[in-house]
C-alpha cells in the first residue's frame, strides 16, 4: 500500500525533536526505526500530519555503564544492543532477547525504545523490561520523568507516555551475580513475531531456587509478570523431577490471551505453560 | 558464503573437464543474466518511466457479495493530480470479458467476468472503480473520495454447503461450474473383495503464489498501436486473448514482458488490470501505470490450491494395488479465469503416480465461491494428485503395518518395464524408480533414522521423529497440442524457436519461452554452443517480447526446456544444414563429404576447413552462395512434442515433532530426482531447491484464511508466512539420468517436481512421528497449533471441537 501523505521534520536535537512536537500536537507522530509505523502508514492503519524523525538525534543513541544500571539511549538500536560487551555482560536477558527480534534487515533499523514506545504484546521487549524492572525514562518540554516498567505499558499499543513525550532512555537495573537467564521464544517462522514469549531470570543458591522473574509475551494486551510461577517456584530444586514444572502450571495464571491467525487462547495458555517450564530450566542451569 | 558457492561450482567444473570435453550441454554454468537481475541494471515493469505517464489505483470491493447500487465519482475527480476517475458503467460497453480458454466439459458454466464490476462484486478485492492520476500516491489519495453503496449479498465461502440446494449462490446459474469424470477398468471390481480399503478426505488448502516481483502493467498508445508491457509469464498467449478481449487487432498491439522476477503461475493469466489499463490509454491516449502492493496482491492475484480431495485405495493382503477412486471437489473461486477449470484435469491422470493398477475413477466437480479465482500455481493439479496418492501409499503403508519403501516396490513401475501405459492411458516413457529409490536411502540413512524413530518411541520422547517418503512422478512438458485438443483446451502446446546468424557469427537465439526467472538465457545458449560450435558468450538471447518473438506458448508446465529447447535444438540443425551447403561450395565438395564438429566444417579426409564463422560473413556477402541458395543461415522451428514429460524421484524427509508444543522441525531432507540428462546442474540444483522449498511451505506454512464473510484475513506476509531461508533445512541433492526418450535432448522438466514432491514427504513425516499416538493425519499447513490439536484429539477420540477451522 502507499501511506498518506504527511509532513516530515528531522530533528537534530532532542529540544529540537521535542518543540516540533509541541507545534504540531496530536498530529506528530515520533519516527525512529520505522519498523512498526511504516507498515502501519503503508496500510493506512496510521494518518499522522508530521513525522518527527529521530534518527540524528545522536544523543538518544548508545549504551552506557551506569554503576548499578545500564542506560540504553532509545535510538540504539537492535543490532547495537545485541552487539554491545556491556549489555552482553551486565543484562544478557536483554541481547538474549533482542537477539530472537525478526531477522538481521529489521534488527539493523528497529530500536531498542521503538520497541518499547510501540508497545505490541508480541514484541519481545515489553516483557523483557517487566522481569528486569527496567525504568523508563521520558522527556518533555517540562522536564524529565522516569516510569517504571510496571506502569508503562497501559494497552494494546498504548504507554504512559504523553502524546508531546519522548522516550530518551531505558534503565536496565544490574541484577547482580547468581543470576541465570533465558528467553524462550515460541514463533512460526524465525522472522515472525512471538506466538507466546517467556522471559525468565532465576537466581540460584546452593542449588535451590531463591528467587525468579518471569514475564510472558503474548499473553493480553501488555506483558505479564507470571506472579503465581515466581512463587511457586521459590525454594524449588531445578533438578528434581517435576519441581519447575509444577510451578510452570501457573504461568498462565491472570492472563488474558488474544485469539488470532497464529494461536488461539487455550493453545497459548498451553505453550504459556510448557515454554515457562523450559525457560526456568534453561535460565536454572538445568536445561 | 561465495566462497564457497565458489568451491562448489570449482568442484562441479573439476569433475566435468573429464566427462564434457568440450561440450557446454552438463556444464555448472552461472547464469549470465544474474548479474544484470540482481544489481537491478535492468528492465522491471514497474521501472518503466514514460513522458506523461499517468498512475492508476484501483478502488476494491470490500465485500464477498454485494449489488453495486450506486458508485459516485464526482468529488474524487476534484482531488489534486487527479486526471479522470472511472467505474465498471463507464467500461461496460467496451470491456468484454475476461478469458476462460478451457471449457472442461460441454455443459460447464463460464460466467460473464468483467474486468471491473459493474452491477454486482463477487469477491473482496474485486476492482470496481479507478483513478488515473498525475502520480501514485495522489491516485491513491483519490480513492478514499469515491463512494460506492452496496446492497449486500451472502458469501459463499464453503464449497460443501456451496452445492447444497437453496443456498446463496454465486451465480444465477448456480455453484457448479462443472463436474469431469475419466474412469479406467472396472473399479467395482478392485474394491469388492479388496482385503484392505483406505479411505481419507484431503484438504488441500489455498495458497497464495508470492513471486518476489509484484505484477505491473504499463500500457502506452501512439493513437493506433498500443504497447503492453506486463510483469507476465506469457506475452504472446496475452496478446492473442487482449486482442480478442478488446477489439484491439492482433497487430496493432505489441506485448512485452520484460525482466519478470518469478510467476509460479499466478503471472499465467489474462488480468482485470492488464484490459483496464489498455482500456484507460485507449481512452486519455497517454501512458498509464499500475504496480500492486502486496497486500493488493494477496487479495487479487489468481490463488492457488483449494480443494477438497476424497480418496480411496483398495488392496490386497499382500499390499498390491488394485484401485483408486478419487472424488475432489475444486474451488473456482468467483469466476472462472484463463484456465482454472483445466488445473485438476491436470492432476486428474496422475493420481495412479509411479503405481500399477487395475482401475481408477475420478470424478471432479468445480465449485464457485466468493473468493478471489484460483488457478495455475507451480504445479497446478499434480501436486494434489501427488500429495493425495503418497499419503494414501504410507497411510495403506500404516494399515499393513508394511515400512513404505517395501509397499512402493511391490507396486511401482518396474525398470524394465518402460515404456508403461498406465492406468490413466498415460504411457511413462522412461524411469528408475530404483535408482533413485536406492540412492535417496543411501543418502538418508534411512535404517539408522527408522532405529533412532524406534528408540524415541520406546522412550517416550517428547520430541518425536517421524519419516516421510515421496516416490513422486509428474506430468509436464506443456504439451502435445492434440492431447490439449482432447481435453478442449482452447490452445495448442507446440514452440517455437528461431536462430539468426549474424555477419560476425555471432547468434541470437528467438525464444517463444518467456523465462520470469528460471535462467533460459544460459541454458539456451549452451544448447546452441554446441549444436552450432559457437563460443557460449557469442549467443544472446530474445524473448518475451511479441515484436522480436511474434510466436510462443511461453512458460508454464516445465515446458520450457522439453518444448522450447527442443525448438531450438531443431533451428539450429537447419542453420547447420544451410551451412554444410554454403561451405561445400566454398570448399568445392559435395555436401555429403563435409562433416561439422565443433563449429568447423571439414572436407572429409582433408585438411580442407572452414568456420561456421566464416561461413556467416561469406553468406552476408553473398558473393559466392551456391545457384538458387537464399543468402542467410537464419532458420527457425516449431516443435509440438508427440508426449509429455516424466520427471521422477524419491525424497525422503525426517521431522522432529515437539509432542509439548506441536513445532516441527525438518532434522534432514534427500532429494533424489531423475529430470533426464541435464543442461546445466546448478539451473537444475536452483530449481530443485526452489521447488522443495515451496512444497515445504504448502506442508508446514502457507495458508490463505477467510472468515465466515469472505474476507482474507492473510492479506500481509505478517499472517500469509512464507518460509525463509533460516526456516528450511539444507536439503540434500542427487540425481540419477535416465533420459527422456521421447525427445532430442533427452531432458525433462525440472521447474516444478520439487514442490510436486515434497508436500506429502514434509506431512507422511509428520503423520508418521505421531502415528503412536493414534494420529491418521494433520492437516495443510501442519502448523504447531494443528499438530497440537491433532494429538489433544487422538488422545481423546470423544472430542469434536478442537478441530482448526
Ligand atoms: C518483518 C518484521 C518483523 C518483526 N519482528 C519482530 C519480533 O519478532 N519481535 C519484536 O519485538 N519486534 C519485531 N519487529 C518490530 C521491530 O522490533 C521494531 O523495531 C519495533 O517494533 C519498533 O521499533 P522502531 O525503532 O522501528 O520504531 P518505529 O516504527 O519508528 O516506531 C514505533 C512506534 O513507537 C514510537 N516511538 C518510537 N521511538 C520513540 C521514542 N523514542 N519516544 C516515543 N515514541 C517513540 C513511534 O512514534 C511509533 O508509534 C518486527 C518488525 C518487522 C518489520
Amino acid at each position: 500500500m502507499i501511506p498518506a501523505s504527511f509532513d516530515y521534520v528531522r530533528a537534530s536535537s532532542l529540544d529540537e525533536a521535542l518543540a516540533t512536537l509541541r507545534e504540531h500536537g496530536e498530529e506528530a507522530k515520533v519516527l525512529a526505526g520505522g519498523q512498526s509505523l511504516l507498515p502501519l502508514l503503508r496500510l493506512r492503519l496510521a494518518y499522522p500530519g508530521t513525522l518527527v524523525d529521530l534518527g540524528r538525534v545522536e544523543e538518544l543513541r548508545g549504551v552506557a555503564d551506569r554503576g548499578d544500571h545500564v542506560l540504553i539511549g532509545a535510538m540504539t538500536t537492535h543490532y547495537e544492543v545485541v552487539t554491545s560487551p556491556v549489555v552482553r555482560e551486565h543484562c544478557p536477558l536483554v541481547a538474549l532477547a533482542t537477539a530472537t527480534v525478526a531477522d538481521p534487515a529489521v534488527r539493523h533499523r528497529g530500536t531498542f525504545g521503538g520497541s518499547l514506545a510501540h508497545a505490541d504484546p508480541a514484541g519481545d521487549l515489553p516483557a523483557v523490561a517487566r522481569a528486569l524492572d527496567m525504568e523508563f525514562v521520558a522527556r518533555s518540554p517540562e522536564g524529565e520523568r522516569v516510569i517504571p516498567a510496571a506502569d508503562f505499558f497501559l494497552d494494546y499499543l498504548e504507554t504512559a507516555l504523553d502524546p508531546g513525550e519522548i522516550l530518551t532512555g531505558v534503565r536496565v537495573p544490574k541484577l547482580g551475580p547468581g543470576w541465570g537467564f533465558h528467553y524462550e521464544k515460541f514463533h512460526r517462522t524465525a522472522q515472525a513475531w512471538a506466538i507466546v514469549g517467556v522471559a525468565a531470570a532465576v537466581r540460584r543458591s546452593g542449588g535451590a531456587v531463591e528467587e525468579a522473574r518471569v514475564a510472558l509475551t503474548n499473553m493480553g494486551p501488555v506483558p505479564v509478570r507470571a506472579i503465581g510461577v515466581e512463587q511457586a517456584v521459590r525454594g524449588a530444586d531445578p533438578g528434581a523431577n517435576g519441581a519447575l514444572r509444577a510451578a510452570a502450571e501457573r504461568a498462565d495464571e491472570d492472563t488474558d490471551p488474544p485469539s488470532d491467525l497464529h494461536a488461539r487462547p487455550d493453545y497459548r495458555r498451553h505453550l504459556a505453560r510448557v515454554l515457562t517450564r523450559r525457560a526456568l530450566l534453561a535460565a536454572a542451569g538445568a536445561a | 558464503m561465495t566462497e564457497q558457492l565458489d568451491a562448489g561450482v570449482a568442484a562441479w567444473q573439476i569433475k566435468e573437464s573429464d566427462v564434457l570435453d568440450g561440450r557446454e550441454v552438463g556444464r555448472a554454468r552461472r547464469r549470465k543474466e544474474d548479474a544484470r537481475l540482481v544489481t537491478g541494471r535492468t528492465q522491471w515493469t514497474d521501472n518503466i518511466q514514460l513522458p506523461g505517464m499517468l498512475h492508476v489505483a484501483f478502488l476494491r470491493s470490500p465485500m464477498a457479495h454485494a449489488r453495486i447500487t450506486r458508485v459516485d465519482t464526482s468529488v474524487a475527480r476534484t482531488q489534486p493530480g487527479v486526471v479522470a476517475v472511472f467505474s465498471g458503467a463507464d467500461f461496460a460497453a467496451e470491456q468484454g470479458s475476461l478469458p476462460c480458454v478451457w471449457p472442461v466439459s460441454e455443459d460447464i458454466v463460464i460466467p460473464d467476468h468483467p474486468p471491473m464490476a459493474v452491477t454486482e462484486v463477487r469477491y473482496v478485492g474485486e476492482a470496481v472503480a479507478c483513478v488515473v492520476a498525475t502520480d501514485r500516491y495522489k491516485a491513491a489519495d483519490a480513492l478514499d473520495a469515491i463512494e460506492v453503496d452496496y446492497e449486500p449479498l451472502d458469501a459463499v465461502t464453503d464449497m460443501t454447503s456451496a452445492l447444497d440446494e437453496g443456498g446463496p449462490k454465486v451465480h444465477e446459474a448456480g455453484n457448479k461450474a462443472f463436474t469431469w469424470t475419466f474412469a479406467q477398468g472396472d473399479i467395482e471390481a478392485a474394491f469388492r473383495d479388496a482385503a484392505v480399503r483406505v479411505e481419507r478426505t484431503f484438504v488441500q488448502q489455498r495458497l497464495i503464489p508470492s513471486a518476489m516481483e509484484p505484477r505491473a502493467v504499463v500500457a502506452q498508445t501512439d493513437g493506433d498501436a498500443f504497447t503492453l508491457h506486463s510483469s507476465t509469464q506469457i506475452p504472446h498467449i496475452l496478446r492473442v486473448m487482449l486482442a480478442l478481449t478488446t477489439g484491439i487487432p492482433e497487430h496493432k498491439l505489441r506485448v512485452v514482458a520484460p525482466d519478470v522476477g518469478g510467476g509460479f503461475g499466478s503471472k499465467l493469466q489474462v488480468t482485470a488490470e492488464e484490459v483496464l489499463c489498455l482500456l484507460i490509454t485507449r481512452r486519455l491516449g497517454r501512458p498509464v501505470k499500475w504496480t500492486e502492493s502486496r497486500s493488493e496482491g494477496n487479495l487479487t492475484v489468481h490463488h492457488g490450491r483449494d480443494q477438497l480431495q476424497r480418496i480411496s485405495v483398495a488392496a490386497d493382503a499382500d499390499g498390491r494395488i488394485r484401485g483408486v477412486k478419487v472424488d475432489l471437489l475444486a474451488d473456482m473461486g468467483a469466476y472462472l479465469m484463463l484456465v482454472t477449470p483445466g488445473v485438476p484435469l491436470l492432476g486428474a491422470f496422475m493420481y495412479s503416480g509411479v503405481y500399477k493398477m487395475d482401475a481408477y475413477d475420478f470424478t471432479c466437480t468445480g465449485v464457485f465461491t466468493t473468493k478471489v479465482p484460483t488457478d495455475a500455481y507451480r504445479g497446478a493439479g499434480r501436486p494434489e494428485a501427488t500429495f493425495a496418492i503418497e499419503r494414501m501409499v504410507d497411510e495403506l503403508a500404516a494399515e499393513l503395518g508394511m515400512d513404505p519403501i517395501e509397499l512402493r516396490r511391490r507396486n511401482w513401475i518396474r525398470h524394465g518395464e518402460f515404456p508403461y501405459t498406465t492406468v490413466c492411458g498415460l504411457t511413462y516413457d522412461s524411469g528408475n524408480y530404483e535408482a533413485a529409490t536406492d540412492r535417496a536411502l543411501a543418502l538418508f540413512g534411512y535404517d539408522r533414522l527408522r532405529a533412532e524413530q524406534a528408540d524415541r518411541r520406546a522412550r517416550e520422547d517428547p520430541v518425536q521423529l517421524g519419516i516421510g517418503v515421496s516416490t513422486y512422478t509428474e506430468m509436464c512438458g506443456l504439451a502435445p497440442s492434440r492431447v490439449l485438443g482432447s481435453l478442449s483446451y482452447g490452445a495448442g502446446g507446440w514452440e517455437h524457436a528461431s536462430v539468426r546468424v549474424l555477419p560476425t557469427g555471432k547468434v541470437e537465439v528467438v525464444t517463444g519461452t518467456s523465462p520470469h526467472g528460471q535462467g533460459h538465457e544460459t541454458a539456451w545458449s549452451q544448447i546452441v554452443a554446441d549444436a552450432l560450435g559457437v563460443p557460449f558468450e557469442d549467443v544472446a538471447v530474445l524473448h518475451g517480447d511479441t515484436s522480436s518473438s511474434y510466436k510462443g506458448m511461453d512458460t508454464y508446465g516445465s515446458r520450457s526446456l522439453v518444448v522450447g529447447g527442443v525448438a531450438v535444438v531443431q533451428a539450429c540443425e537447419k542453420v547447420k544444414e544451410k551451412a554444410r551447403q554454403v561451405a561445400a561450395h566454398l570448399m568445392e565438395a559435395s555436401p555429403d563429404d563435409i562433416e561439422f564438429s565443433r563449429g568447423e566444417f571439414r572436407v572429409r579426409g582433408t585438411g580442407t576447413s572452414r568456420t561456421i564463422q566464416e561461413i556467416a560473413l561469406a553468406t552476408f556477402a553473398a558473393h559466392d552462395l551456391p545457384d538458387g541458395f537464399e543468402p542467410r543461415l537464419d532458420a527457425d522451428a516449431t516443435f509440438d512434442p508427440d508426449n509429455f514429460s516424466f520427471p521422477h524421484g524419491t525424497h525422503l524427509c525426517a521431522v522432529e515433532v515437539d509432542t509439548e508444543t506441536g513445532a516441527t522441525r525438518i532434522r534432514s531432507y534427500v532429494a533424489v530426482d531423475d529430470v533426464g540428462n541435464v543442461v546445466n546442474p546448478l539451473i537444475v540444483e536452483g530449481q530443485v531447491h526452489g521447488g522443495i522449498a515451496q512444497g515445504i511451505a504448502q506442508a508446514l506454512f502457507e495458508e490463505a484464511v477467510h472468515d465466515a464473510d469472505g474476507n482474507l484475513l492473510t492479506t500481509t506476509m505478517a499472517d500469509y508466512l512464507l518460509p525463509s531461508a533460516a526456516d528450511l533445512p539444507a536439503y540434500t541433492t542427487d540425481r540419477t539420468e535416465t533420459p527422456a526418450t521421447t525427445n532430442p535432448l533427452g531432458v525433462k522438466g525440472v521447474g516444478e517436481a520439487g514442490t510436486i514432491a515434497s508436500t506429502p514427504a514434509v506431512v507422511n513425516a509428520v503423520v508418521d512421528a505421531l502415528r503412536p499416538y493414534g494420529v491418521r493425519d494433520v492437516p495443510m499447513p501442519c502448523t504447531p497449533e494443528r499438530v497440537w490439536r491433532a494429538l489433544g484429539q487422538a488422545r481423546t477420540p470423544q472430542r469434536t471441537d478442537g478441530g482448526l477451522s
